[in-house]
């Protein structure tokens, strides 16, 4: 099959998946099957577009004309390749732990859950594959949209006030602030394609102007949740632990990171923001966000809310090597997207393992958990270590990269944030993990009943994203030469 | 060739557009009997679409068509005149007027008493054929008839709403609307003393040749007024909530979606064609005008909407509000601005037109049109209101919906003309109208249904309100129509009249 035929396949395969779930939702085993079958055969579409890429193909696909200039196109280039492999990868671990998940707690409305899901999935793969500033805002909205009744699944009053919170601040920053930014690049440039080199190097807009842009982009966009625009995040919080993990920890949040790699490359260039300066105000931001939310993870006892944080903290940490603007810390950001991806979604089903397990959510609750729930505990600290970034996990890798970015240009602002937030992350993650393991459980917890491992799918899912962790230590071949590969097309220009 | 003695129709196609619903009407109302009659007005109404559909393909592919009306030539006869800007508006009309009148027979006997119905479908066609005439005459005088017409059936339509409130609001608008065509005709009237013609293509190529100017500024102005109360442009709109509030279900879905526009495609007409954009913006300070009063009804109307309890309000308000997003295009007064108003006169008529389907079929099932009574409403009617959230989306300007497609235009064109505190004010109501429709995402599932009775609506309704949901989406994506025949529509206005 030719790339434009794959394309359409990757962009189809979840969008009937959500029909199919939709009529079998009668039946929840063949739902369930649906759903499985909907995620193995993205995947494997997607994954047989990586040999295109890797041979420097760059396959697209014309669908439509919405506006004189503006069509709906999709072009994979590397980063996009590398996001479409995250996200459908993980949407099959996902899909076997939602299973264990919804059916150990017995939710409701699990048919429209998986629904929204699939378009969700659907959302992401369009952003990761989109080759111009409109199709890419078209497939951001269809995620907000989509995971709307995923955040506010429950149907209580906590869960319409996080709606509404997590509504307002994504649809309002991208309406109010990215949709004008993508217009602006329009007329200045009379397209928004992406442009290896970027779109806006022959344009004769002012600093002050790009440095205007530049923050129309990042707090339009709202998912890459970057101070003040983050508190959508946490309030996200309330959805089922699998909507948070593959969503909130993924897809959703990592389209955002992504969109701002994407329009910092192929929009504002990288040789072109560096030496205009009018990027130099972004690396301050991203680096008070990664202090100030790891500070207000540390004092957070409901273990969501503080995974919620380190991921605000986390996203940063990719806008700050963006920032950076040199080839290397960009390759940093482009892995950390896949290292954090894995390791945070490891963390996301620990937290769900243990509330379906044991119905806990606070941090104070733990001790000894890890004694009764080895594998999952387990996991978790596999997961703590990479966000930390000690080898040997996924997480040192990218750090490595960012810190040698860093160093290389001399931006010490941006060395001294990663330094300090490694030690925080240490300071709230290393606590769980001792609790856990090294605290004797308290008095009321030993009488019964007592309760064991989570269900077996969720206990089958994050010890493979955990195991994903350390692999991705040892072979980190893939995105590492997607990353490479999409920063020497860049230089080359 | 044709010989002589037999009628060619398809050059008889511009007045076909008007004798066949006014037939329609006649016959409706000779049946009286209110399934025949609604026979007859369904037979009418899918005729329409396919004459102005001819006619669209025709003007596209050869010109605009000029037809003498009765053989007198113009100037001196009436002059059908129909191009690129009429024919679209035409296309969406009679499209809306069919696909109501296919919903309808159900919802009227549901909410009208049975022995109305005859008199009921004869106003509906009357006002179509009002509507049509208005759209396809090139004649200032012929114009206003079709404009009592449309409006006289349009206040018969309102009052036999099942409300007794139906009859103040129906008053309401008849005061209103008098008044607007009142204005109009004075303004037609000091046009004739200027210029001697009623003729709009003479008009425009005599208006250079006046000496006097103010009295041609005054007749604009007049002419500008009087639409605009019947386009309900903000503060004109008053008599416009409660006859969208009153109105049975299906005849508020099809004023909405059509008679405004109608009155829009006529100031078009006359500022940009008519008057020019040198008389009609460089001489007087309409631009200016016509963008602040847009700027209120957009945020104004919207918070209204925000605050409405009865649902049939909120989305009158909504309207309000969106034939803001209409006059700013036109006052911009740019390419871009202007495609974007009429792409948005297309894509409102859809959005709105499903929204008010959507209730209609709420208010067959159950009866209710508050807004708080709603509770729960999406779990037990999901079609209904899955047609609704997703016109919702297209009234907010969701990507891929209709409505984008008309907002980004506008955006362009405000950001084209340095504008920025415009583009600014689009997003905000944007946003404001995530607000109003997410009210009622809120209250129709996050509260739990009550136990009343739920009748499932027709099938017929309901597919006429999803095929309408599923058109938001489809010329959101597929904007040949609405982009493109937009783009045609302000390039046939923008030029005016060949002088």
């Amino acid at each position: 099959m030719t790339g434009a035929e794959l394309i359409t396949l990757a962009l189809l395969i979840p969008l009937a998946g959500a029909v199919g779930i939709a009529v079998t939702g009668r039946f929840p085993n063949l739902r369930e099957t649906v759903t499985l079958v909907t995620a193995v055969a993205l995947c494997a579409t997607v994954l047989s577009i990586l040999p295109l890429v890797q041979a420097g193909e760059r396959p697209a696909l014309d669908v439509v004309s919405l506006f004189p200039g503006v069509d709906m196109i999709f072009r994979i280039e590397p980063l996009g390749m590398l996001f479409g492999i995250i996200a459908s990868s993980l949407w099959i671990v996902n899909s076997i732990y939602s299973i264990g998940y919804m059916r150990g707690n017995k939710e409701q409305r699990q048919t429209v859950f998986y629904v929204c899901f699939s378009i969700a999935i659907f959302g992401a793969v369009g952003v990761a594959f989109a080759g111009n500033l409109l199709t890419l805002f078209l497939f951001y909205e269809i995620l907000t949209i989509s995971t709307y009744p995923l955040v506010t699944h429950k149907a209580n009053a906590e869960a319409k006030a996080s709606g509404r919170v997590y509504l307002l601040i994504l649809m309002g920053t991208s309406m109010m602030l990215l949709l004008p930014a993508i217009i602006w690049v329009l007329v200045e440039a009379g397209t928004t394609n992406f442009t290896p080199g970027g779109l806006l190097v022959n344009t004769t807009l002012s600093t002050g102007m790009i440095g205007l842009m530049l923050a129309l982009f990042i707090f339009g966009i709202g998912k890459a949740a970057v101070m003040p625009v983050h508190s959508w995040l946490p309030a996200a919080m309330v959805a089922p632990t699998p909507v948070s993990a593959l969503l909130h920890a993924v897809a959703v949040v990592k389209a955002g990171v992504f969109t701002v790699v994407k329009v910092v490359v192929y929009i504002f260039g990288v040789d072109f923001l560096a030496t205009s300066g009018a990027g130099d105000w972004l690396t301050y931001v991203a680096g008070f966000t990664v202090i100030a939310a790891s500070v207000i993870a540390l004092m957070q006892d409901n273990l969501k809310r503080r995974l919620a944080y380190s991921t605000i903290s986390q996203l940063s940490y990719i806008v700050l090597a963006t920032a950076i603007l040199t080839p290397i810390s960009m390759i940093g950001a482009m892995l950390h997207i896949a290292m954090h991806a894995v390791s945070k979604i490891t963390l996301f089903f620990a937290a769900g393992s243990i509330y379906t397990a044991a119905h806990k959510t606070e941090i104070s609750q733990l001790d000894g958990i890890g004694r009764l729930m080895p594998w999952t505990m387990g996991a978790f600290a596999v997961g703590s270590l990479s966000m930390i970034g000690v080898p040997p996990t996924a997480g040192f890798i990218s750090k490595w990269f960012m810190l040698s970015g860093g160093m290389e240009s001399e931006n010490w602002v941006a060395v001294g944030v990663i330094f300090l937030s490694t030690v925080l992350n240490a300071c709230y993650f290393l606590p769980i993990v001792y609790r856990a393991f090294w605290r004797a459980p308290s008095e009321q917890d030993n009488h019964p009943p007592a309760h064991g491992e989570g269900p077996a799918p969720v206990v089958l899912a994050l010890t493979i994203t955990a195991l994903g962790v350390l692999a991705l230590f040892f072979f980190p071949d893939v995105p590492l030469g997607l990353a490479e590969a999409m920063m020497a097309e860049e230089i080359a220009r | 060739m044709t010989v002589p003695g037999e009628i060619n129709w398809h050059e008889h196609l511009p007045v076909l557009q008007v004798v066949v619903p006014l037939s329609g009407a006649l016959l409706a109302a000779i049946v009286r009997e209110g399934r025949l009659a609604w026979l007859v007005a369904m037979i009418a109404c899918w005729a329409m679409p396919i004459i102005s559909i001819a006619l669209l393909t025709q003007v596209i592919a050869s010109g605009p068509i000029s037809y003498a009306m009765g053989g007198w030539p113009p100037p001196v006869g009436i002059e059908y005149r129909i191009d690129q800007a009429n024919a679209y508006v035409m296309v969406f009309v009679s499209i809306m007027a069919a696909l109501v009148m296919t919903y309808m027979p159900r919802s009227t006997a549901d909410e009208i008493r049975p022995e109305k119905h005859g008199w009921y479908y004869a106003c509906f066609l009357l006002c179509l054929a009002g509507l049509e005439g208005m759209l396809a005459s090139g004649d200032a005088f012929n114009i206003f008839v079709f404009m009592e017409i449309s409006s006289l059936s349009m206040y018969v339509l309102i009052a036999l709403g099942s409300d007794r409130r139906a009859l103040v609001a129906a008053y309401q608008y008849l005061m209103i609307g008098t008044l607007g065509a009142t204005f109009y005709v004075i303004g037609v009237g000091l046009l004739f003393t200027m210029t001697g013609t009623l003729n709009l293509i003479d008009i425009a190529s005599r208006l250079n040749q006046v000496e006097h100017a103010r009295p041609i500024l005054a007749a604009m102005a007049f002419i500008v007024v009087g639409l605009g109360l019947k386009i309900a442009l903000f503060p004109m709109h008053l008599w416009l909530p409660n006859a969208y509030a009153f109105a049975p279900s299906a005849a508020t879905a099809f004023i909405a979606s059509t008679a405004t526009k109608v009155a829009v495609y006529l100031l078009l007409r006359y500022l940009f064609s008519v008057f020019g954009v040198e008389i009609g913006f460089e001489a007087t300070p309409a631009s200016g005008l016509f963008l602040t009063l847009a700027v209120m009804a957009m945020i104004i109307a919207s918070t209204i909407a925000i605050f409405e309890r009865n649902v049939k309000r909120m989305l009158a308000y909504s309207s309000v509000a969106q034939i803001g997003y209409i006059m700013l295009g036109i006052g911009l007064v740019n390419q871009a601005g202007l495609t974007g108003g009429i792409a948005h006169l297309f894509n409102h008529a859809i959005i709105k037109g499903t929204l008010f389907l959507a209730i209609g079929c709420v208010v067959y099932a159950t009866g209710i049109t508050r807004v708080a009574s709603m509770a729960g409403i999406g779990r037990t009617m999901p079609l209904t209101m899955g047609a609704f959230v997703t016109a919702g989306l297209g009234l907010i300007g969701v990507p891929g919906t209709a409505g984008f497609i008309s907002k980004w235009y506008l955006v362009q064109a405000a950001i084209e003309a340095g504008m920025w505190w415009i583009a600014a004010v689009i997003v905000i109501s944007s946003v404001l109208a995530v607000i109003y429709i997410g009210r009622i995402v809120e209250i129709a599932w996050f509260r739990e249904p009550s136990d009343r009775q739920v009748r499932n609506p027709p099938p017929e309704m309901l597919a006429v309100t999803i095929a309408l949901a599923a058109a938001t989406i489809y010329f959101g994506i597929f904007t040949d129509f609405s982009g493109g025949g937009a783009a045609e529509a302000a390039r046939v206005l923008f030029g005016g009249y060949p002088r």
